[in-house]
């Protein structure tokens, strides 16, 4: 077990006074590079143009083989043209919440190289430390990443034909992309404390990676599925990384399902949580540690 | 030297830039060519008994790429489900798209197998001063960091290309309406027009890279290079709108990505006659752009290579 039990506890206020310098470090080692950053985030929504024109082209040719003109009123997967264009914007929203790029690959690597023991010697939970850089991050982004959001989101306003949700749609949707972070945390640290029995999991993390891209609904809207798929992954916990959010925002998930859709996502968040922590002890107990 | 305030160790390092090979022996025969093609197949044979080593890997490469491809087979597959064509009446039903997608395929796999590690190095190089290594030795700088490694695991994707495009054309050659074979002349043009779009994105990636020359780092290189090729993966009548129009102008006449797989697939997509009046037009200017490409992204690597500071010692 790790010698940090061994100490006496900490205070609630040095507890707090751990945290912020961990988010205040994290913050400053992401504002360094703001340029760069802030490029790279409005890159970023380059492809949304191409969808836009793929999908208008698709729409144009739904219209015409129904000998129909185009407007809004052909539907594909319970999505009009505008909906879909706002659909993979606010996926993009989902994305800067969930994703959690180089989480798993960095706990594998501190297995493998024997960094975890810093963790078992000192009076720092890695979890709670990784979770707080996590948040860190995120909030640099958040800075920096606000701007070209807002100026990309008032371009595309016109696609937004529904308009803003009532407050409470908009609540469940704040709810979802924050339940979106943790479970996108919690589901990747799980994938990297496998680590502690595989060591080398960048094979496993790149399936993942892959399914959750087209299964998490970050390349189509998660209704396009035929039926017999559709059932199966609306049971994945990956939809919450990116379909669910959006889908909350566009009113596609009806007001009387809204509650339980919630709590069954609240209910694997806690799930993952449970897992992690779980591997997290086990994993510890067969890590052994060599030299200094 | 012009600038006397740059540092001593600098100067061997420009003169061996500008005259690299006059001074050494030849030690080869058989020309020059010859010469490029053994250091060549010599890369390719290193490569393979590199990747062989690490079979395990190899194959785990080659099934997550065969993954991701189907993936994207599957995506469209929805697609088609509501619609029979991308974009109206512009003859990109499912088979001919399938064969888009095929070309899509076959000139990533291409460029991944042979120049995209090679790219990711070199920034690499430039970074920890181990171009001086590249730059000393007795062969073309451009040719030595684009070829130096090859993954042969992203050929994988080439494989299902060929499988992809193979099912089309069967359902083309078998469907009730307006089946066709292809031409052997469409088969040769396409094989020449998807060797110019190589040609293309080998430029665009060359001249990417030799921007880390100038910014020290290039990381995001490969974001860039995925979001500048983004625009090449479909049908270029998608552009055709009024805010589409100077996109598509852009990525076909100053940047022209969208002639890359746009050209070859239309040419094997479609009986060779009747065509419309603008496209034999494009394909001349494919061709063009394929020249004109490669000499300016061979200008500017070499215009970079100027600018390039040791970084070692």
């Amino acid at each position: 077990m790790s010698l940090a039990s061994h100490l006496p506890p900490i205070g609630i206020g040095q507890r707090l006074r751990i945290w912020s310098i961990i988010v205040r470090t994290g913050l400053s080692e992401r504002i360094a590079y703001r340029g760069d950053f802030a490029l790279g985030t409005l890159m970023r929504f380059l492809p949304i143009i191409t969808q836009i024109f793929l999908w208008g082209a698709i729409f144009n040719a739904v219209a015409s083989d129904a000998g129909a003109e185009r407007d809004d009123s052909q539907r594909i997967g319970g999505f009009n043209f505008p909906d879909m264009v706002a659909y993979f914007l606010l996926t993009m929203i989902a994305r800067a919440f969930s994703s959690m790029p180089g989480l798993a690959s960095g706990i594998a690597s501190q297995v493998r190289q024997g960094e975890i023991k810093k963790y078992l010697i000192q009076p720092i939970d890695l979890i709670g430390f990784l979770l707080l850089s996590r948040i860190s991050h995120k909030l640099a982004y958040y800075v920096v990443a606000t701007l070209p959001f807002a100026f990309v989101f008032f371009l595309c306003r016109g696609f937004f034909v529904a308009g803003f949700p009532p407050p409470h749609v908009f609540v469940a949707f704040l709810g979802s992309l924050l339940m979106g972070f943790l479970i996108g945390f919690f589901l990747e640290a799980s994938i990297g404390m496998i680590s502690f029995w595989l060591l080398e999991v960048n094979s496993l993390l790149l399936i993942f990676m892959l399914f959750s891209f087209f299964l998490s609904g970050h390349m189509f809207p998660l209704t396009l599925l035929p039926e017999s798929v559709a059932s199966v992954v609306n049971l994945l916990p990956l939809k919450y990384l990116a379909y669910f959010p959006a889908a909350v925002f566009l009113n596609k998930i009806p007001e009387d399902e809204l509650a339980t859709e919630m709590l069954i996502e609240a209910a694997w968040l806690t799930f993952f949580i449970v897992a992690c922590r779980f591997m997290y002890s086990r994993g510890i107990r067969r890590y052994s540690g060599f030299g200094g | 030297m012009t600038e006397p305030a740059e540092p001593q160790r600098i100067t061997p390092l420009r003169e061996t830039l500008t005259e690299p090979q006059t001074e050494l022996p030849r030690v080869t025969t058989g020309g020059e060519w010859g010469r490029y093609l053994r250091v060549f197949l010599t890369f390719a044979r290193n490569s393979l008994i590199r990747d062989m080593t690490f079979r395990a890997d190899f194959i785990f490469h080659c099934i997550s790429s065969i993954a991701w491809t189907a993936m994207n087979v599957g995506f469209y597959l929805i697609i088609f489900r509501f619609t029979s064509m991308i974009g109206e009446d512009t003859g990109w039903g499912q088979d001919e798209f399938f064969l888009f997608l095929a070309t899509v395929w076959f000139i990533n796999s291409l460029v991944q197998a042979f120049f995209m590690p090679n790219a990711n190095e070199f920034s690499e190089l430039i970074r920890t001063g181990g171009l001086d290594f590249a730059l000393l030795k007795p062969i073309d700088t451009q040719f030595l960091i684009s070829f130096r490694r090859i993954e042969w695991s992203a050929l994988s994707n080439f494989a299902v290309g060929l499988l992809i495009a193979g099912i089309s054309l069967h359902s083309l050659a078998t469907r009730e309406e307006a089946a066709f074979y292809p031409s052997p002349l469409s088969l040769l043009l396409y094989g020449f027009f998807v060797a110019c779009g190589v040609a293309i994105m080998y430029s665009v990636m060359i001249c990417l890279a030799a921007t880390s020359v100038w910014l020290g780092r290039n990381q995001s290189l490969y974001d860039f290079w995925f979001y500048i090729t983004n625009f090449s993966r479909y049908p270029m009548e998608i552009y055709n709108t009024p805010l589409g129009r100077p996109l598509l102008g852009l990525f076909t006449f100053v940047v022209p990505v969208l002639v890359v797989v746009n050209v070859p697939a239309r040419i094997l997509a479609r009986p060779l006659d009747p065509r419309a009046d603008w496209e034999l037009p494009l394909a001349v200017w494919a061709c063009v752009a394929t020249f004109g490409c490669v000499m300016f992204s061979r200008w500017l690597f070499r215009h970079s290579l100027k600018s390039y500071r040791s970084a070692s010692s």
